[in-house]
């Protein structure tokens, strides 16, 4: 068993108001030296994968094929061995 | 633990624990104590209120239906179910999930009578914007509804915000839904049968919202787990896919009855679905489909996990229930039987975990709370109208009132809303009232929300009244005949007597102005102990208010629409201003008394508008509300977005010279309409208002740039609608 | 002229679009079960607004997959006539269809309100009863409909005329004021706002209806 942590992000040149909103929001609290805010998704797979190297090409299949929107997003992806970081659905 | 320990932190008395241990002969289960304190809860047994709720109409001059857990009214061999109900506690601390549960309650309580949910409101009342957790407030009640309605493809055709400090610490969600189907195929809440299966359909429990058992769930059970929030999380897209699914599971005709799992999930549903068919029942907690594991038995039973409900299924059907549920991808489960006894017995990994006679649970104990005047009201009562300068400068008065976010467009909360998916929706939000079609009919139907809390808490019985007469009368300013109303009890801690006068009185005040108007209070629902340490909220009677239009094409707007139309004010202005917004927002004051109200006069007037619309006389028609007259007429020319529309008028005619010049402009005397015609209809105006002796009288002209008012007003449409429609976002951002 | 209505769990303006061939137009219409691996014999298929699987992930993503839109596609390559309203078009953009991706509204809030749109394309299936040029009045109910698409792609659309509508004041930040595109082949359409709902007077605009009723009037001459 694997994890497959997938991070995804709005492309460089894609607007992005959501985190420009966030930035404003942070340097309205007083935080300053932001150079910049991105938000993103984060995506946590469990894969039977034989071996990490696997669970990694598995993992980029299906975000090149689901998980991200290539015309607009960007992914990169870690993979761990099994953890205790489980996630339950019905 | 110490029982004691248990059943306090579960908010039952000691002589409600006696009284549960007599009835069940030995000592009650953790599962069964946490079952009768929900059931007895103000929640759900109502055992402070109940006693007022029987003073309500239950007939009115429509045939009224009045469900278990919903009601309506019949028409044309429809059933128009509709109910209003609150979500403030939830709200106030998670708004965004708070609201959206809230609105998923109620669409559930429509559906699950077998009606297609057509339409929703929201009436909303918040502290004071200048507060940043009241920002924060607001936006995320707003973008709960708008996260959950919207995925629903249910409209959210209208509704209310007011401000006020009241509800700093102590928010209002109040969500009403509206449904439809045939009067034949009204589902119950209820089961029967002997021998019937009970399923479980619709998403699976977990943890979430197990409210008051939170603290016996630290002490008693899993010590050391974290503890979860009781806020319970909305999944909107389950919802819709339960709606589909129950819809076509209730038109097999094989459901015997059905319930959502709402307060205290399970508890209650089982509890009440057995006692009101008059049967018992068997459920076995290992069937229910759960999303978190080692969860106990009364985790189980109180779980207020969202989108589930409970259906009781003719024998042998049940297979083909549950293939329509699993057809939108949701569960459905047979989890026990219909049994004869009255008993509802709780079976969990092989053990007995409650065995309760429903009649008992179901007959929370009825208590007689002591209700006092307050004793500071009728020096708050006291006005002297002498002591109020009047001001020089009427034009910016009336800037200020329009931005008063209680008074200032509601744009940027309604565009947020889908309120026209279902096609239907043929008066969109900003006018009086919403105005629906009904595919196929040539009728359609009128929908409101109204409560002015100040003059409930200036005058509680009068206050009431009013807010049914202006349900009634935006009703008919649409074009509507008043058919019924659902009602939403928001008050103070019931056990605190000025809180609980104000409750009596209020609902005196309902059921007195229904009966007037001879129209029935179909369903409704309680919530007190709205109170913060600040206080409690303004006493605030929501009413939910539904009406006909018999002839759709003879729906009415508020917006002036002719240039040269003549504007003909129908009731009388007096020196009235104990709560007005005018003295609140001018004088920072609220005192005095709220608006005299003759019933007799508010009849009248309504006949006379709504006669002029059937007879098609009328181009506009607009309730004087909160800011009084010049505000509503300053609403008739800017409320249109698409055509704005000037007006000169002398309103310090006859009568009218006795009154002072702001109570002229911005007075709230009740029983007046505004209303513009065709000069060539005028007449005929006069002779309706004549023949119902309602005072009656042309106030002006339509047309021009600019809003002139007997040269105490001169302002032009943009400075008006500058004010006006962008106020709450600019207070927002 | 028949039509097909596709019904994702999570579709709510199936019914409205449904209702306006049936009422309005008088023409036969079916739902299409998103499971459904065969498609029947249609004229025209419109994928409806909504919230197609709540949209999880991203709008249209997981419908796209549903087994229909296979069929959906073969449709749609040998030339049959595919309208894709609001999350409709979502879909359209996601399997591929169409060219472009939609994001969050810039006002990062959900809109409904009517919109008024210029009429950019008038030579194409969807778009015939328009004048060049013409100002129509549409809702718009979304808060998804910020159209993306890359400067290149931009200039094919331009160059191709494949853009159809163009907001007259930008609601959401998309590209060029972009409200509808076709495809090269413009056979299929894509909108965010809600032609379905604009579709009878009582609702205060008809002006939708000549999307549908150009449909008709290129199946009759074919």
């Amino acid at each position: 068993m694997f994890t497959a942590e997938v991070k995804i992000t709005l492309k460089k040149t894609v607007a992005d108001p959501q985190g420009l909103t966030v930035q404003h929001a942070l340097e309205s609290l007083g935080f300053t030296g932001l150079a910049g805010v991105r938000m993103g998704k984060f995506i946590i797979l469990q894969l039977n994968a034989e071996d990490e190297v696997k669970a990694k090409v598995e993992a980029e299949e299906m975000s090149h094929k689901l998980l991200a929107n290539l015309i607009i997003e960007d992914f990169s992806i870690e993979v761990y061995p099994e953890s205790n970081r489980g996630v339950k659905q019905s | 633990m110490v029982k004691q320990e248990v059943y306090q932190a579960l908010g039952l008395t000691d002589a409600e624990y006696q009284k549960i241990e007599q009835i069940m002969g030995r000592e009650p289960s953790s599962t069964e104590l946490a079952m009768f304190s929900v059931e007895w809860s103000e929640h759900c047994g109502y055992p402070r209120s109940r006693k007022y709720l029987g003073l309500f109409p239950k007939e009115g001059k429509y045939e009224a239906l009045i469900g278990e857990d919903s009601g309506g009214f019949v028409y044309d061999g429809l059933a128009i179910v509709f109910k209003m109900e609150s979500h403030n506690h939830p709200s106030q601390v998670e708004p965004k999930q708070g609201a959206a549960t809230g609105v998923g309650g109620i669409i559930r309580d429509i559906f699950t009578a077998g009606a297609r949910p057509i339409a929703s409101l929201d009436s909303l009342r918040f502290g004071p914007l200048s507060e940043p957790y009241n920002r924060f407030l607001l936006k995320g009640v707003v973008d709960g509804i708008a996260f959950y309605g919207n995925c629903l493809g249910v409209p959210t055709v209208g509704g209310e915000i007011y401000f006020d400090e009241s509800y700093s610490g102590n928010c209002l969600v109040n969500a009403m839904s509206i449904g439809i189907c045939k009067k034949e195929e009204l589902a119950r809440a209820r089961a029967g049968g002997v021998g019937n299966p009970i399923m479980y359909v619709g998403s699976s429990t977990g943890k979430d919202g197990i409210g008051g058992c939170s603290v016996l769930a630290s002490h008693e059970f899993g010590e050391g787990e974290e503890k979860r929030p009781t806020v319970q999380i909305g999944d909107p897209f389950t919802e819709k896919c339960l709606i589909e699914a129950t819809l076509e599971a209730l038109q097999t005709g094989y459901c015997v009855g059905i319930k959502d799992m709402g307060a205290a999930g399970l508890t209650c549903s089982s509890a009440e679905m057995a006692h009101a068919g008059g049967v018992g029942m068997e459920i076995d907690l290992s069937k229910v489909p759960l999303r978190e594991e080692g969860m106990e038995a009364y985790e189980i039973m109180m779980s207020e996990s969202q989108e589930r409900m409970l259906v009781c299924v003719q024998k042998g059907k049940e297979e083909e229930i549950g293939k329509i549920f699993e057809k939108w991808d949701l569960h459905g489960v047979v989890i026990g039987y219909v049994t004869e006894n009255n008993k509802l017995k709780v079976n969990y990994e092989g053990k007995v975990v409650a065995e309760i006679d429903t009649e008992a649970l179901a007959k929370a104990p009825l208590y007689e709370m002591p209700a006092e005047k307050p004793n500071n009201l009728d020096e708050i009562n006291k006005l002297d109208l002498n002591s109020i300068a009047e001001p020089k400068d009427y034009n910016e008065i009336l800037l200020k009132l329009l931005a008063s976010p209680t008074i200032a467009s509601k744009e940027w909360v309604y565009s947020q809303y889908d309120h026209m998916v279902q096609t239907n929706t043929v008066v969109l939000p900003g006018s009086d009232a919403s105005v629906l079609r009904i595919k196929g009919k040539k009728w359609g139907l009128a929908a409101t929300s109204d409560c002015n809390s100040r003059y409930c808490f200036l005058n509680p019985y009068r206050g009431a009244q009013i807010a049914v007469a202006e349900a009634a009368r935006n009703l008919v300013c649409s074009g509507a005949d008043p058919t019924a109303v659902t009602d939403c009890l928001n008050f103070g801690n019931p056990e605190k007597p000025d809180r609980f006068w104000y409750f009596k009185n209020c609902v005196q005040g309902i059921a007195d102005a229904c009966r007037e108007f001879n129209i029935a209070v179909i369903s409704g629902n309680v919530s007190l102990y709205n109170e913060s340490p600040k206080g409690p909220i303004n006493p605030t009677p929501t009413i939910g208010m539904v009406g006909i239009l018999p002839d759709l094409n003879k729906h009415c707007t508020q917006y002036f629409k002719n240039k040269g139309d003549v504007i003909i004010l129908l009731g009388e202005t007096k020196n009235e201003l104990g709560g007005s917004e005018y003295l609140k927002v001018i004088h920072n004051k609220v005192a005095g008394d709220c608006p005299e109200l003759d019933l007799t006069r508010e009849k009248a007037v309504q006949k006379v508008v709504y006669a002029a619309i059937q007879q098609g006389l009328l181009s506009s028609a607009h309730d004087c509300s909160e800011g009084g007259l010049a505000v509503a007429l300053a609403e008739c020319c800017i409320s249109n977005k698409n055509i704005n529309l000037g007006a000169s008028l002398s309103l310090v005619v006859s009568c009218q010279l006795l009154v002072r010049k702001d109570s002229l402009l911005f007075g709230e005397t009740q029983s007046r309409v505004i209303v513009s015609c065709d000069k060539s209809k005028a007449a005929e105006i006069e002779k309706l208002a004549k023949e119902n002796g309602v005072p009656c009288e042309q106030i002006g002209v339509v047309g021009g740039r600019e809003l002139g008012i007997d040269g105490l007003v001169d302002l032009s449409l943009c400075k008006l609608e500058d004010a006006w429609r962008r106020a709450i976002e600019k207070m927002l951002v | 002229m028949k039509f097909g209505v596709v019904v994702f769990p999570g579709s709510n303006c199936d019914h409205d679009c449904y209702d306006v061939v049936a009422d309005v137009l008088k023409q036969p219409v079916e739902f299409i079960w998103h499971k459904e691996t065969k498609l029947k014999e249609f004229d025209c298929i419109i994928i409806p607004g909504g919230f197609s699987y709540g949209d999880y992930l991203r709008c249209g993503a997981i419908a796209r997959f549903s087994p229909i839109m296979e069929e959906a596609i073969k449709y749609a390559n040998n030339g049959g006539l595919v309208i894709g309203i609001c999350n409709g078009f979502q879909v359209l953009l996601e399997a591929g269809l169409l060219p472009g991706a939609m994001m969050r509204n810039t006002s990062l809030h959900f809109i409904c309100k009517y919109v008024k749109l210029k009429v950019e394309n008038t030579d194409t299936p969807f778009s015939s009863q328009y004048k060049k040029g013409q100002v129509v009045r549409i809702p718009i109910a979304h808060n998804e409909g910020n159209y993306y698409i890359d400067e290149k792609g931009l200039a094919q659309l331009k160059k191709n005329n494949q853009i159809i509508f163009r907001y007259v004041t930008n609601p959401n930040g998309a590209v060029d004021d972009i409200a509808g595109i076709v495809n090269t082949n413009r056979n299929v359409l894509g909108m965010m706002p809600h032609p379905e709902r604009s579709s009878e007077l009582i609702l205060g605009s008809q002006d939708g209806v000549g999307i549908f009723k150009s449909v008709l009037d290129w199946l009759a001459t074919r």
